[in-house]
């Protein structure tokens, strides 16, 4: 791999390797991080968590607390009546009132000159709980009596103001355990049933991993004394959250200020309001001064959000020649206590299911059901690891059982560029089958499937696998808001610098060095010439927020269509300057030049500076909002969501100790359809990390969670991959030139993290005939599995 | 509360005493007391090398290194790996190799891999995946960071030779 290269100036900036804008101060220690900003005059502030799995709180004493030197609040549910429910299914109050439904649940708050007095303080606070039986699985949850994890609170009829219809679930409680449920049906699964040659059924068991951001989760919150908030947070959707934050204070958004400080980690887990931040804007109100509130790595594991695990029911068909006939799933989510984001992950899942391959027929049915257990959210890849584990070991079976090869039987009902399927997604471009071609051939899958097959009966016990898997993701937004789109404000001043302000935030992924990228492609600048501005709501234009893989897509799109306004402007300005149409002059090298020949009519920075100066003095600074074409999905959850969709094809290598069930995974080739490659070192980054993080979840990430309890809150015991054990990587990219994307691009972001895990499952089959269907593929669930110690999942009755 | 310590280190080649709390760690040290927030807490326990330092030459996790220990030793942190020549060179092998994403574990990182270089002139592929195994990482899947030290280990074994001709 080579290193960053320094573009020649009029050479294109694009499919370069260009270095990251923030790198250098990063690999300095200069970066300031949330953890590392001082805000003078602030307090920090700890949270008590509950020590009960299910309990009704009895009775909470703080006075000891609050009479410790050094404390200057400390508060209770009590002390903020006026609190409202947060998160996706607005179903919990920050700090619990009457009762807790998991171990991470927020029962108070302390605000003190340091975080050893709060700590101090937290040991002086006595609860007094009533313990309530443990709902410690959907089954049990969804069991005849099971207990209700959010029954009608005590005393929730006796305020009129609890008396309107559509309240929140915190405040009306949930009568029975399902917080969602999605169906979504296309054809007639029983016709296509019927019609088949081939009919299979497994159950797959999906368990719990978490983000584990290197930088733990906090927030900074300060009230000016107008009652304006202004808050530090990490949050990848600001604008949202703006408004989300001013509901929960019952102020006006406009009086909201979100600073965003560069960020450790992201990865889809700070999508969602969770309460530490909600309880860090209560004591600054309270105590009249900034509020610094930062986790230990211990309450991350515990209370920030987990991927969702899954319990999946997929019935299959397919005709003798490999046609595939239909598809029935049905699944049940482990919702966890209160609902995040990790109950809407179907809407990914079903896409995978219905439009990955060619299925005529199609039925889906979820239930999301709490539990005492953590709650999940939005992890890179949203439900897809999981429903494409499920559809890639189905398509290996079926090839089997049908006496093809997979990857014929694969390329047989791959979807083609064009294709509208019965979801309504219209795959305007679509690399799938150079994907599927491109990974096998790079990788002699056939020849080493083959190979390894005919060892099965070798003596050793090392055996040799490979396995192969894809994988459909949104790459062009994803319109689950009104609007999908981002603004950008430009400014080119008078030296040819120009600033970005975009609505776009940086969360470590690139988006800044590769808006700028595009930017000074349209106004043939040099990389050095722009600044980013991306973290101030005060500041920077609207914009959903940093998810499905949509920023270098959609904020890539605004910052073009804000740089060709700007060049717009110069050109018509430039031809009035000389006489000479605009149309026949172009922005290369920082200068304006005739586009035939390249003739060199006027340095960019002194000619704008003429602009300022001239007495018809004018600015170069333009705005864009982009709106991607993309559609809602109706009721039944139809409809083109994106403007662009993203395929990818991984082939994993592995070896299998089948004496010790350990699985090392030694290569991985990967052909990813991106559109078209930006920042060729950005993109690489991007699709390297998501292996390594797809190897984990496959193979040694395991959140170990036993009737509520996470038993594994350390790096010591929650296996993250290290350096030693990354697999030899062999990324290629197939550029379809989407015809939307800046520049012919599509996102990337969640992509090479989705099919790792069911690679790796039919790398296992191939080395050993044993198709395991329960993840994480640890050395002890190994070796259970292939010698007969493991119950393979079962659909449970009560689901 | 507990007591306190006078101590006496040279910190990035720089005298300085202090006082401080028994119980506190050289990394709260670092960043509470002295300002110095290039050294990262990423888990407090030793599990993932955010917070590594040099002490007297050798790599350390500083959360569990209580600030009184740091008496009469050199420490050298991610700010004074920086500033020196091999620094410049390996935070040049890092931008440009692309190592740096979120870069919450570049600092310790940096100092792990001058360490390497410097103390074991580590340039082979394996010698470098072991010796950041101390180091997690989420977002980069490792492999630029490998190339990163490979680089900057190449090239400080390069100026090494021109020195000497």
């Amino acid at each position: 791999m080579g290193a960053a290269e320094k573009p020649v100036p009029g050479d294109t900036l694009i499919g370069k390797r260009i270095a990251k804008l923030d790198a250098p101060d990063k690999a300095s220690g200069k970066t300031r991080y949330l953890h590392d900003l001082e805000v003078s005059g602030a307090l920090h502030a700890k949270i008590l968590r509950s020590t009960q799995v299910h309990a009704r709180i009895v009775s909470i004493d703080t006075r000891a607390a609050r009479a410790l030197p050094g404390v200057h609040a400390v508060i209770t549910a009590a002390d903020v009546p006026w609190q409202r429910p947060i998160g996706v299914g607005k179903d919990h109050l920050p700090l619990k009132t009457d009762r807790v439904r998991s171990l991470r649940d927020e029962i108070a708050a302390v605000a003190a000159d340091s975080e050893q007095i709060a700590e101090a303080a937290l040991k002086l606070i006595r609860v007094q709980y009533e313990p309530l039986p443990v709902v410690a699985t959907p089954e049990e949850a969804l069991a005849p009596g099971a207990p209700l994890i959010h029954p009608e609170p005590r005393g929730a009829g006796e305020g009129p103001q609890l008396k309107t219809a559509g309240l929140p679930v915190a405040f009306a409680g949930k009568p029975d355990n399902i917080a969602m449920t999605f169906a979504y049906e296309q054809g007639d699964v029983a016709k296509g049933e019927a019609e088949s040659d081939v009919v299979i059924e497994d159950v797959f068991r999906l368990h719990y991993v978490t983000h584990c951001c290197m930088g733990v989760s906090g927030v900074i919150a300060e009230f000016d004394p107008g009652g304006n908030l202004l808050l530090y947070s990490n949050t990848q959707v600001p604008f949202l959250h703006k408004r989300e934050f001013a509901e929960l204070l019952g102020i006006d958004p406009a009086r909201i200020r979100i600073i965003q400080p560069p960020i450790g980690g992201g990865f889809g887990s700070k999508l969602d309001i969770y309460p530490f931040e909600p309880i860090a804007i209560f004591l600054a109100k309270i105590t009249r001064r900034p509020v610094k509130l930062v986790f230990t790595r211990e309450e991350e594991f515990l209370a920030s959000p987990t991927r969702q695990p899954v319990l999946l029911k997929l019935r299959s068909g397919c005709r003798k020649d490999g046609t595939l006939t239909f598809r029935g799933v049905e699944t049940v989510h482990d919702n966890g206590a209160y609902t995040s984001w990790g109950a809407t992950t179907p809407f990914v899942m079903m896409q995978t299911i219905s439009s990955l391959y060619r299925v005529p027929h199609c039925k889906y049915f979820t239930k999301a059901v709490y539990t005492n257990n953590p709650y999940a959210g939005s992890f890179r890849g949203y439900g897809n690891l999981q429903a494409t584990f499920a559809v890639e070991a189905h398509m290996d079976k079926l090839a089997e059982a049908v006496g093809m090869d997979g990857l014929a039987f694969r390329l047989k009902n791959a979807q083609d560029p064009g294709e509208v399927t019965p979801q309504g997604m219209h795959f305007k471009t679509c690399g799938f089958k150079q994907c599927l071609s491109t990974a096998a051939a790079r990788s002699d899958f056939l020849r080493k499937q083959a190979e390894n097959r005919a060892r099965w009966s070798d003596p050793g016990p090392v055996k040799r696998g490979i396995g192969i898997a894809s994988m459909l993701h949104v790459g062009g937004g994803a319109k689950i808001y009104p609007s999908d789109g981002c603004g950008t404000i430009l400014k080119v001043d008078d030296f040819a610098h120009v600033t970005l302000i975009t609505g776009a935030s940086e969360i470590g992924q690139g988006s800044e060095t590769v808006l700028s990228q595009l930017v000074c492609e349209e106004l043939g600048l040099p990389m050095s010439a722009a600044t980013v501005v991306n973290n101030d709501t005060d500041i920077t234009p609207w914009d959903v927020g940093v998810h499905a893989s949509r920023t270098t897509f959609i904020a890539g799109n605004s910052a073009i269509g804000a740089a060709r306004k700007a060049k717009a402007k110069i050109l018509a300005a430039a031809a009035s300057k000389s006489g000479i149409p605009e149309d026949q002059l172009e922005l290369r090298g920082g200068c304006i030049v005739r586009k035939d020949g390249g003739e060199r009519l006027f340095e960019l920075g002194k000619f704008l500076r003429g602009l300022h100066f001239s007495d018809r003095a004018e600015l170069v600074m333009t705005t864009f909002y982009y709106e991607p074409p993309s559609k809602h999905q109706d009721k039944q959850f139809k409809g083109d969501v994106s403007a662009a969709y993203a395929w990818a094809t991984q082939v994993c290598e592995v070896e299998v100790d089948t004496q010790t069930g350990i699985v090392r995974l030694l290569k991985v080739t990967g052909a990813h359809d991106v559109g078209r490659v930006l920042n060729r070192l950005g993109i690489e980054g991007q699709i390297e990390g998501g292996i390594v993080m797809g190897q984990g979840y496959a193979l040694t990430e395991n959140l170990m969670v036993e009737a509520g309890v996470v038993r594994n809150p350390s790096f010591r015991d929650y296996k993250l991959v290290t350096a030693p054990e990354i697999p030899e990587m062999d990324v290629n990219f197939v550029e379809t030139m989407d015809g939307e994307g800046p520049q012919g691009a599509k996102g990337v972001g969640e992509a090479p993290a989705i099919c790792i895990a069911a690679a790796v499952a039919n790398a296992i089959h191939n080395a050993t005939g044993k198709r395991i269907t329960a993840l994480p593929f640890t050395p002890e669930n190994v070796y259970r599995a292939l010698h007969g110690a493991a119950e393979p999942p079962r659909w449970s009755a009560a689901a | 509360m507990s007591a306190n310590c006078d101590i006496a280190f040279t910190l990035n080649g720089v005298k300085r005493e202090l006082t401080v709390p028994a119980g506190m760690s050289a990394l709260e040290m670092l960043r509470e007391r002295l300002g110095l927030t290039g050294t990262k807490y990423g888990c407090g326990e030793g599990e993932c090398g955010a917070c590594t330092i040099l002490v007297d030459g050798a790599t350390l996790n500083s959360c569990l290194m209580f600030a009184a220990d740091c008496d009469g030793r050199e420490l050298v942190t991610v700010e004074g790996v920086a500033a020196s020549e091999p620094g410049e060179r390996l935070r040049s092998a890092f931008v440009a190799s692309g190592a740096v994403q979120c870069g919450f574990c570049t600092p310790g990182l940096m100092v792990q891999a001058a360490h390497l270089i410097e103390r074991h002139h580590a340039t082979d592929e394996a010698a470098i995946r072991r010796g950041i195994e101390g180091n997690l990482c989420r977002c980069t899947g490792y492999r630029k960071i490998i190339d990163a030290i490979a680089a900057a280990a190449v090239a400080a074994k390069e100026g090494a030779d021109h020195g000497r001709r």
